[in-house]
């Protein structure tokens, strides 16, 4: 049965950061897009970040982009693309300015201008010291950003489907990407959305972990689309785990506490990040000091009766400067943590924040993938920025604050790039035959499945096997276990059974659905994180505990298709300045 | 722990029904979020939003024990039992406790909710004093659940003409912005009979919002700014 359709100069998936960023540059130039979204635009993830926007505007002190650059640069461990980190960090400033005039309430210092904080891994004169860069509104930057982008899309008359699941790309037998299908939840209808060209910003799939600060919507839904489609996923080993996820809840605490003068202790009460990073010390990067707490913890000196956490101590900066620049912390703590940081330290553990990998993209948020010779060849018709996508600006491991940043820049550069595809590529192709068949067929097998699986069951083992296998420290053997069992997993998610088959708002089939994204996302990491036989970023192999930049210094992508994977060269020359060479890394 | 839940699904009830549950709770399970996904994980036919699971995406607002909330960050030993669900109150039920929320979002964007400044940009950012960014607190936060609204009897009776709570508290967020220069256009558009005058101060709204924030407060000094400009 043919698909009812619509078309589109343009859909994008996601109305997160980045896509509500691309969202507003496609709206305002005129075309007619559809914004596809699986909660209403303000529910997306994007509202959980804390701490803020790195940019160097340079309000508090002397700063530059080309030391963010270097920043992020060491931060990715030198695995990031030079050329989309100084994309990067030198559009930052703009993007920070636009997002002010659009109304974002950011913080103000007295002579009003925006105010900035410190922040992990950010250093004024390459590495000498902490610099202040994180523009934010309190400890809730997150919120504001999304409501400001999504205020400004109210005002520019964007065409939202909220509620809406994207299912799988049609893709043509060229590669050229045509749209989605996508289910309306409220119905359960499903359609095609053709559009000449389609932007992925679906954020990122922490929810393969059963400690996450991600929300339940982090499902990796563009991973999975993409790697159905026979795209690579890159550098999918690379999570990084948060210092500071409250314990037993996961719920976020964000760097801005150390950044505003708050630090760890170990059992003995000893201030540790000293030992490991003398001149950031809890300023360090995330990855540096998630390894530092879990070495404590391991080690014998975490906190508590089992020993199993850290404490997250912040009384000593004050009523004030809590009430002012971490309220949100304040209601967090006393939530999840049952204590309140005015006076009690809050107790802490790493805890999976973000995927640095995803879909291949240049900077300019086009997809690539190898192709006759090129490992950069450009996927006619298909974008994707954010979480989801991998430009590769975070490498091994992300800098605090760049998230935000990234969605920002690559949300508006890759509208920007769509814009000019559209200009260059008039009309829409004719959908092939069969576009929409897949995604029935799926549906088909679920709503016919008998004798399997419930999705929360199998869902649970594969965040187990995650958790247990692909942690902070990663294990030869466990990795060799981790891939085992994960496949079995995946074979398992093949026959997933729902008991509702109705179709008005039926969670039940979305959560399936889900399940069969996060799969791809949990059998990429893995299988890429067992391949790699270095440790670098947050990616730390007990057995081979050094970087290897002789052998290693590459891109992992993985193919869906028997887990097969190929690598490709890290781009050490950026758009103008000098290249940054790999380094020895110290805090 | 014993809970009775608001069931209905269009497509084989006639009318919604309350079903018991009495489940077996992990330590874990801390949040009434934590008890609905395990139920859920035992009926997968239960419908509900959820997402951030931590009070800042204002999903999975609902009617708990009487009075609305986020069941994210409603503490289960804070519940009398049986614990009973139903969907927010004065919108139309799509399915067990999800609502059409269409209405609600309508009146937020009927005060056009975002910044008006018809002066070029400036290169860098528009300057605001701490003082002046300091009226914005307590009225940017909000997460547009929706909780504050569904609780006001003036938005049940004329949800199509009262703004309602949470769309006063964004117009005031945007008069309150020294940055913004549409005060006089939203002064215009709020002065009538119902959009602004229909809040009689009952104050449910603050009483029931989980990010403590005060539309009532805001609504008032909506007022007291019309009166001023009367004068």
């Amino acid at each position: 049965m043919a698909l009812p359709t619509r078309k589109f100069d343009a859909v994008v998936v996601g109305a997160g950061g980045a896509g509500l960023r691309a969202a507003l540059q496609l709206s305002e130039a005129g075309l007619k897009v559809a914004v596809l979204s699986k909660v209403f635009p303000t529910r997306s993830h994007t509202v959980a970040a804390q701490g803020g926007i790195g940019a160097s505007l340079g309000n508090m002190g002397e700063d530059s982009w080309l030391w963010h650059m270097y920043d992020t640069i060491k931060g990715s461990d030198y695995l990031g693309d030079q050329d989309a980190i100084e994309f990067l960090c030198r559009q930052a400033p703009q993007a920070v300015y636009e997002l002010e005039h659009y109304g974002m309430p950011f913080d103000r210092n007295e002579d009003g201008t925006v105010y900035q904080r410190p922040f992990g891994g950010h250093s004024r004169n390459f590495g000498e010291s902490p610099v202040q860069r994180s523009v934010c509104a309190a400890d809730r930057t997150g919120h504001a950003m999304l409501h400001t982008l999504y205020q400004r899309n109210v005002r520019a008359n964007t065409l939202f489907f909220v509620e809406w699941m994207a299912l799988d790309l049609m893709m043509d037998e060229t590669g050229q990407v045509h749209g989605v299908t996508a289910m309306e939840m409220e119905t359960g209808e499903v359609w095609r959305f053709h559009a000449r060209a389609t932007l992925f910003a679906t954020g990122g799939a922490g929810r393969i972990y059963s400690a996450s600060t991600n929300a339940f919507i982090n499902t990796g839904d563009g991973l999975g689309m993409a790697a159905r489609a026979g795209i690579p996923l890159e550098d999918m080993e690379f999570w990084q785990f948060h210092p500071t996820g409250v314990a037993g809840a996961g719920v976020l605490i964000t760097e801005g506490v150390r950044g505003e003068g708050g630090y760890l202790l170990n059992k003995d009460g000893e201030r540790f990040m000293e030992r490991y990073a003398p001149t950031m010390k809890d300023l360090a990067s995330r990855d540096v000091v998630s390894r530092a707490m879990a070495t404590e913890i391991k080690e014998g000196r975490g906190c508590g009766k089992d020993a199993d956490h850290i404490l997250l101590k912040l009384d000593h900066i004050g009523l004030e400067k809590i009430e002012t620049k971490l309220p949100g912390i304040r209601e967090i703590a006393k939530k999840f943590a049952n204590v309140d940081p005015v006076k009690d330290p809050i107790p802490v553990v790493p805890t999976c924040h973000y995927q640095m990998g995803g879909i291949p993209t240049n900077y300019h948020g086009e997809v690539v993938v190898p192709r006759d010779g090129n490992n950069a060849s450009v996927v006619p018709g298909f974008f994707a920025a954010g979480e989801c996508a991998c430009a590769s600006v975070h490498g091994a491991n992300r800098l605090g604050t760049n998230s935000l940043t990234d969605l920002l820049v690559f949300g508006k550069a890759s509208a920007d790039r769509l814009i000019q595809f559209l200009k260059e590529n008039p009309g829409h192709k004719d959908l092939p035959k069969d576009a929409g068949d897949y995604s029935q067929s799926r549906l088909a097998r679920l709503e016919g499945q008998t004798g399997g699986e419930s999705v929360f069951e199998v869902g649970a083992d594969m965040r187990r096997t995650m958790q247990a296998h692909c942690g902070v420290f990663r294990f030869p053997d466990m990795l060799d276990a981790g891939v085992k069992k994960i496949r079995e997993v995946a074979e398992r998610a093949t026959r997933t059974e729902i008991k509702d088959k109705s179709r008005t708002f039926n969670t039940a089939r979305i959560e399936a659905l889900e399940l069969d994204n996060l799969i791809e996302v949990a059998r990429s990491t893995m299988v890429s994180a067992q391949a790699r036989q270095e440790s670098r970023g947050a990616h730390d192999r007990a057995d081979y505990p050094k970087r290897d930049d002789v052998t290693w210094l590459k891109h992992t992508l993985w193919y869906k298709d028997s887990d097969r994977l190929e690598y490709k060269s890290v781009n050490l020359k950026p758009l103008t300045a000098e290249s940054f060479e790999p380094k020895v890394r110290s805090y | 722990m014993k809970f009775r839940i608001y069931r209905y699904d269009p497509e084989k009830d006639t009318k919604p029904t309350m079903k018991e549950y009495d489940v077996a709770l992990e330590p874990t399970d801390r949040m009434l979020l934590d008890a609905l996904v395990r139920i859920k994980s035992m009926d997968d036919s239960l419908s509900l939003r959820r997402s951030c699971r931590e009070g800042v995406c204002g999903s999975d607002a609902m009617n708990i024990n009487g009075k609305n909330g986020l069941a994210c960050i409603t503490k289960l030993a804070d519940l009398k039992e049986p614990v009973e669900l139903r969907p927010l109150p004065g919108l139309p039920v799509i399915r067990d406790l999800i609502v059409d929320m269409s209405q609600f979002f309508k009146q937020y964007h009927s005060i056009k909710p975002y910044l008006q400044n018809a002066e070029p940009a400036p290169e860098k950012e528009r300057l605001q004093s701490p003082t002046d960014r300091l009226e914005l607190d307590g009225l940017y936060e909000c997460i547009l659940c929706a909780c504050c609204s569904t609780s006001c009897p003036s938005f049940w009776w004329n949800p199509d003409k009262f703004v309602g709570p949470a769309g006063l508290l964004a117009a005031y967020r945007f008069i309150a912005d020294s940055r913004d220069q549409a005060t006089n256009d939203r002064l215009d558009d709020l002065e009538d009979p119902y959009r602004l005058f229909r809040c009689h101060s009952i104050m449910n709204c603050v009483d029931v919002c989980p990010k403590g924030l005060n539309p009532t407060r805001a609504i008032g000094k909506i007022k007291e700014i019309m009166i001023k400009r009367m004068v």
